[in-house]
């Protein structure tokens, strides 16, 4: 039963939507490029979380490596080592990738890539060239590696008996304990480490409140706060703020441009000069890579202008 | 004993009033509830964009779980897509490819089906030994809702199947607006038989976080297939085996080779409370031991309790009959005296599957599994009513 609902789809819009790519290359398209070009634009683009050699930074995925150690106490489960059709990584990078700026990719950029990675996969030389022609040519190594879900046969059928419900075993000790190995984020804890402060602080006179340097918007201070969880990925702010994948950004307003003490700019940042001021913060928030072509800043940019002036206050708040 | 000043004073809200209607026209939980929330385990992924938290599963009861404190996992943020903005494409070998929007959606005919959802991970941390302590961690990757939305297969058939030819061999792909996409390659079989297209959960419009304006929903299969902000389903002649079927939701077993589409999810069960989060405060006597139970194969039919570490079980009490593909909630009301107990429970579901201990999903799996962890959980509970989790021999 049809109930004339919806509307036919125009090609230009499967088109646009239907990228997807399968094992057996349906869906590529026309393009090339070798993992040479490739190692620059995965500099670029990808090394920020994957690292230069596609090894993984912190706890961003690897890439690379763990050839034969899928049978380890701890697998390495990488492009090389586990998957098992070339066609998912094409398919990931050319519409998920870069992580923040997905879909910003050439065709050609996107085979030079996987290129790269298969190259730091040991896969291929560095002049392989990769193109819609030459993808089936490549061998996954893994690709044999798969079964489909036996579960039926290897485990519900030993699992269906009547259970024991007395005298089930003889003796129960304990193997393992949590709270040996103390992985649990604290909490409890932390409210009776709050209980006792404040009891201190009840018996010392109020502080004085600190004078304020500047006014600032307070309600457009905590809109900007809302806008920089985009950025917590990579930047960090505040008392414990630690560098990640990118520079910490207390003191950020008003400090030179490229200046956090120990961070590894992009040429075109560090050679950049000036201020960090509400007129450059704008214009590089508005789009990072037009104001600076090769900024290893991932991130597209912030649409709204209200967001951008949020996110100026919020930075000016953590700059005090 | 002195007459408790709680029932002999007048209170102040016995004398004063209190809040106007209005004072929160969305109505958000009183502030003596608000420990009962959703966590996150800093460490186990790189960032909260792409992450997961945990539903406090060890303060709720019954079944149904409020969107707001159900676990989210996102792979590439929460997205905010209006209604408006909002498209669902069908194409690939259907007679007419088609656009709906949302509006479209509601013009079709709606079912309301409770489902629980359940992360394949869930769990996962527990095939090295007892790792995260509390209930919340270990088994809080799931949530369960009434969805209301048009079937997959109505959706299919408005577009046409005749050109796919024989459906047996064919498959849907679905991906999401955001930017991961998520996509995810289904069997016709199961996208014909029981998926729905839901716009609301719990009788509201879907959280943000878990997809609005639409989702699928693929009914006692892994989390990760129920693909947020969908936006296109495409009838293929097989699967995609895109990222989230291929690298990720594979299970290595103990020799390297890994099994692919495992898509059920099996019975399972865990006692909610008391457990590390939820210890026994009110001493001696009367104790409700109560927990959830769930099987991507049908109805649960009984669930164990033991409070020895699996020498000795009771059947526990359902607090109504299972239904299939959702969570059932069970009791087992009994006396408490101060002894240590290693409490566990074990799911059977209409299919005779009993769920197993650790050691036998170890023997078949080894332990990179990662995935599909639905082994027997036990927590220690001590003379003070304080709980940990433990491994028992």
């Amino acid at each position: 039963e049809k109930h004339g609902l919806g509307r036919t789809a125009m090609p230009e819009e499967i088109a646009a939507w239907d990228k997807d790519v399968s094992p057996d290359g349906t869906g590529l398209p026309v393009g090339s490029g070798n993992a040479l070009d490739g190692e620059e634009i995965f500099a670029d683009n990808c090394a920020i979380c994957h690292g230069d050699f596609a090894e993984g930074v912190d706890n961003w995925p690897k890439l690379a490596g763990g050839d034969g150690t899928l049978a380890d106490e701890d697998p390495l489960k990488t492009v090389g080592s586990y998957w098992p059709y070339l066609s998912t990584s094409f398919d990931y990078i050319n519409r998920s990738m870069p992580f923040g700026s997905a879909q910003t990719l050439e065709p050609d950029d996107v085979y030079a890539i996987v290129a790269y990675i298969l190259y730091s996969n040991d896969l291929v030389d560095e002049e392989f060239e990769l193109s819609n022609e030459t993808f089936l040519d490549v061998e996954m190594p893994n690709a044999g590696g798969f079964i489909t879900d036996d579960r039926a046969e290897t485990e519900y059928s030993q699992w269906r008996a009547e259970p024991c419900m007395e005298n089930c075993k003889e003796s129960v000790e304990i193997t393992m304990r949590a709270s040996v190995l103390d992985v649990t984020p604290e909490e409890e804890g932390a409210e009776a480490v709050v209980d006792d402060v404040v009891e201190e602080a009840a018996a010392e006179p109020a502080p004085e409140p600190e004078p304020v340097v500047a006014a600032l918007d307070a309600e457009l201070v905590a809109q900007g706060e809302k806008v920089f969880k985009k950025c917590k990925s990579c930047h960090q702010v505040g008392d414990n703020a630690k560098r990640k994948t990118g520079p910490v950004l207390n003191g950020v307003f008003g400090a030179d441009i490229a200046a956090s003490e120990g961070f590894k700019y992009s040429k075109v940042m560090a050679g950049y000069g000036g201020v960090w001021d509400e007129a450059t913060l704008t214009t590089f928030l508005t789009s990072p890579r037009k104001m600076m072509k090769g900024t290893k800043m991932s991130f597209a940019g912030l649409k709204k202008d209200e967001d951008i002036l949020a996110m100026i206050e919020y930075l000016k708040s953590v700059s005090q | 004993a002195t007459p408790d000043p709680l029932i002999t004073e007048v209170q102040d809200w016995a004398s004063g009033l209190g809040d106007g209607v209005d004072a929160s026209p969305y109505g958000v939980p009183i502030q003596f509830e608000g420990d009962v929330i959703r966590r996150n385990v800093e460490w186990l992924t790189a960032d909260t964009i792409s992450s997961i938290n945990f539903t406090p599963i060890h303060a709720l009861d019954g079944t149904i779980t409020p969107q707001g404190c159900a676990f989210e996992r996102h792979h590439s943020g929460a997205i905010e897509l209006k209604k408006e903005d909002y498209r669902l494409m069908i194409n690939g070998l259907v007679d007419t490819p088609l656009v709906f929007s949302y509006e479209d959606l509601e013009r079709f005919p709606r079912q309301n089906h409770t489902y629980f959802l359940e992360c394949a991970a869930n769990t996962g941390m527990e095939w090295a030994g007892a790792q995260l302590n509390g209930a919340q961690f270990t088994h809080g990757m799931i949530h369960n809702m009434e969805y209301s939305g048009v079937t997959l297969r109505t959706l299919l058939e408005e577009a046409g199947l005749d050109a796919a030819g024989d459906l047996k061999d064919k498959w849907v792909y679905v991906e999401g607006a955001d930017a991961s996409s998520n996509g995810r390659s289904i069997p016709m079989e199961k996208a014909l038989d029981d998926c729905l297209i839901a716009f609301k959960a719990n009788g509201e419009a879907l959280r943000m976080e878990h997809g609005y304006p639409v989702r699928l929903v693929v009914p006692g299969w892994e989390g990760n297939m129920w693909v947020k902000w969908i936006r296109r389903i495409e009838v293929m002649d097989g699967p995609v085996e895109s990222r989230e079927e291929t690298s990720k939701y594979t299970d290595v077993l103990e020799d390297g080779t890994a099994r692919k589409w495992t898509w059920v999810m099996d019975a399972k069960s865990i006692v909610t409370s008391p457990s590390p989060q939820a210890p026994i405060k009110h001493g001696h006597g009367p104790l409700v031991i109560t927990g959830l139970a769930w099987s991507g194969h049908g109805k649960i039919t009984r669930v164990d309790v033991s409070k020895d570490g699996g020498k000795t079980w009771e059947t526990a009490r359902l607090g109504k009959e299972g239904e299939d593909k959702a969570l059932t909630r069970f009791y087992l009301d009994t006396e408490w005296n101060g002894e240590e107990m290693f409490l566990q429970s074990r799911a059977i579901d209409e299919t005779g599957y009993v769920q197993p201990t650790k050691t036998q999903l170890r023997e078949v799996r080894g332990l990179n599994s990662i995935y599909h962890n639905n082994c027997i959980q036990t927590w220690w509970v001590k003379a003070d009513g304080e709980a940990e989790n433990v491994e028992v021999s």
